[in-house]
């Protein structure tokens, strides 16, 4: 910190150096299991067992990725990723702004204490509920099936205190005003508040798709079926089949469940950053 | 009551009901059930479920691998926690000093946070692999011989700290910045005067207006840890002879390879437990460490 102020001095650039070093020393470590996962899937078989190891292979071999494809129903995987994904994310984050607006808006005598029991939530893991949740799906014949997937993850705790904290920030009179003007609460909500909210909405919506996107475990203990896996469930078994696979089509593989998280990463990296600095920091 | 009362009450109910109804059945009741359960001995198919009392939490304490995965368990939520905050607070005062291309380091060393950590695990198990693996070719250019990783007992552990270490530095190293950012400047150039040395300054200044956030890191990564599955699936399995084993893993397998309903319930029941009384000791500590 105190480098700042004697800028310029061979102690400043010497500070300087030291940052960037640092900083690039991680990114490596960062960086490298990606470019790794690349290169590899880009590879012929023979350049693979190579050891020391090549960064790059000779030719490029993009027939990897339709080898790859081949080897499971991927695009089954796909649909099954994208419909879960996007309807859960769409129930979840209606759940959260309905919440979020009763506890923000709505008058009701036991809304306090109802705020604490819906905190109280957060403290119980998912993954202790695995057993029950499967048995309750089981009496409602939901196993392996895309409801199964998507509804007992789509009650909103942390969701519905963001956008609540979001609610209660905008001006009153902004309410007041649409109340003179005869809205019922669900019109103030939708046409008032959450229009509002659309920054903190967004992030809420990517930040969803993504945890959604990537969840493994209860997608694997509720689908049964190949037809019915998601991308990160198919991937994982496409490993253990009974064929040997090569690293470079596992790669390949990886890559297809890999790439549209991340370019949706990249190309909301700010925002997502944001968002979770922010959150943590009003939390 | 008035007729508006009466209509807040009724829309509150409805607004409330949808996310109450999914907590109520997917997150509270599976807390009663498990407890319920617990005291059965059932295979999850059968209609009948024999009551054994205790008989499950007597067998859990006296079978090894549970004592196993427990110090497995605590082991690597210990280690990934301190090497995660670590790294992530040393990245976080580097990057506070606003570096040239910052935000590219830091958009690179929080790519891992939104990851997939299936096809993560993929690409680590590749680079442990032990005869064609990157990380036998990083020791052999240091001049030392790489352990088998994830095959050796000794090392499929270590293994996958490395891993979760890899992917949660860049969540910890953005939330440390949020916290550096909130340290008044005036503090550092008061310091400045009293001519102090930056390890100081660290010492007296930044660790100790850094706590609320550390405080806050060291409880949630210590829970996450605890809940790890995925990579340990795909990586190890818990292997080699359960040494990477963890309370997630011994769950599910008990619970959908065995279809031990009831074991596995109170093996839940017991993580439910343990995650309450850190959560709990978080609220009494946080009150009497942390500076605000």
């Amino acid at each position: 910190m105190v480098e700042i102020h004697r800028k310029r001095s061979p102690r400043w650039y010497l500070g300087r150096a030291g940052s960037h070093l640092i900083l690039l020393l991680a990114s490596l470590f960062i960086g490298i299991p990606f470019l790794w996962m690349v290169t590899t899937s880009i590879k012929s078989p023979a350049e693979v067992a190579i050891f020391p190891p090549i960064w790059w292979p000779e030719t490029i071999r993009w027939d990897n990725f339709a080898k790859a494809w081949s080897l499971a129903p991927f695009g089954r995987f796909y649909i099954n990723s994208i419909i879960t994904a996007t309807t859960g994310v769409f129930l979840e984050v209606s759940i959260a702004a309905l919440s979020a607006y009763a506890f923000a808006r709505i008058r009701f005598k036991y809304r306090d204490i109802m705020f604490l029991v819906m905190l109280a939530a957060m403290m119980i893991p998912s993954q202790v509920a695995l057993i029950p949740n499967y048995v309750v799906l089981k009496h409602l014949k939901w196993i392996n099936t895309y409801q199964g997937i998507v509804i007992p993850h789509v009650s909103s705790v942390f969701g519905a205190f963001l956008l609540r904290q979001y609610f209660l920030s905008v001006p009153a009179a902004l309410y007041d005003a649409a109340e003179l003007d005869g809205l019922g609460h669900f019109k103030t909500m939708v046409y008032i508040a959450l229009p509002l909210a659309r920054p903190v909405l967004g992030t809420l919506v990517l930040y969803l798709f993504l945890a959604k996107w990537n969840s493994y475990l209860w997608p694997l203990i509720v689908t049964n079926t190949q037809n019915m896996r998601t991308l990160p469930v198919g991937l994982a078994m496409v490993r253990t089949a009974e064929y040997a696979i090569g690293p470079e089509h596992l790669m390949a593989a990886s890559l297809f469940v890999l790439v549209p998280p991340l370019i949706v990463y990249f190309l909301a990296q700010k925002q997502l950053i944001e968002g979770i600095a922010a959150g943590a920091v009003k939390g | 009551m008035s007729r508006r009362a009466r209509k807040d009450t009724l829309a509150f109910i409805g607004f409330t009901a949808p996310n109450f109804i999914l907590l109520g059945v997917f997150v509270f009741w599976p807390i009663v059930y498990s407890l319920f359960l617990s005291f059965f001995k059932w295979n999850m198919i059968a209609p009948k479920k024999t009551f054994i009392g205790v008989d499950n939490y007597v067998s859990l304490f006296n079978d090894p691998v549970f004592w196993q995965i427990t110090r497995n368990t605590l082991a690597l939520a210990v280690f990934t926690v301190l090497f995660k905050l670590g790294i992530a607070l040393s990245l976080s005062i580097q990057l506070n000093r606003k570096p040239k291309g910052g935000s590219l380091y830091r958009a690179i060393i929080f790519s891992p946070t939104f990851t997939t950590s299936v096809a993560v695990a993929m690409v680590w198990t590749w680079i442990f692999e032990p005869t064609y693996g990157l990380f036998r070719f990083l020791f052999r250019a240091v001049g030392m011989t790489s352990p088998d990783w994830i095959h050796n007992v000794h090392w499929a552990l270590p293994a996958v700290i490395i891993v979760l270490v890899w992917s949660g530095i860049g969540y910890d190293m953005v939330l440390f910045l949020a916290g550096l950012k909130n340290i008044p400047q005036d503090i550092y150039d008061a310091a400045l005067v009293d001519g102090v040395t930056p390890w100081q300054n660290f010492i007296h200044i930044t660790f100790p207006l850094l706590s609320p956030t550390t405080f806050f890191l060291t409880v949630t990564s210590f829970i996450g840890a605890l809940k790890a599955f995925d990579i340990i699936s795909i990586m190890t399995d818990g292997g080699p002879l359960n040494s990477s084993n963890v309370y997630v893993l011994y769950l599910y397998q008990n619970a959908f390879q065995w279809f031990k309903t009831g074991y596995a319930s109170a093996l839940a029941l017991i993580l439910f437990l343990l995650i309450m009384v850190v959560t709990l000791v978080q609220n009494r500590l946080s009150r009497r460490w942390v500076h605000y």
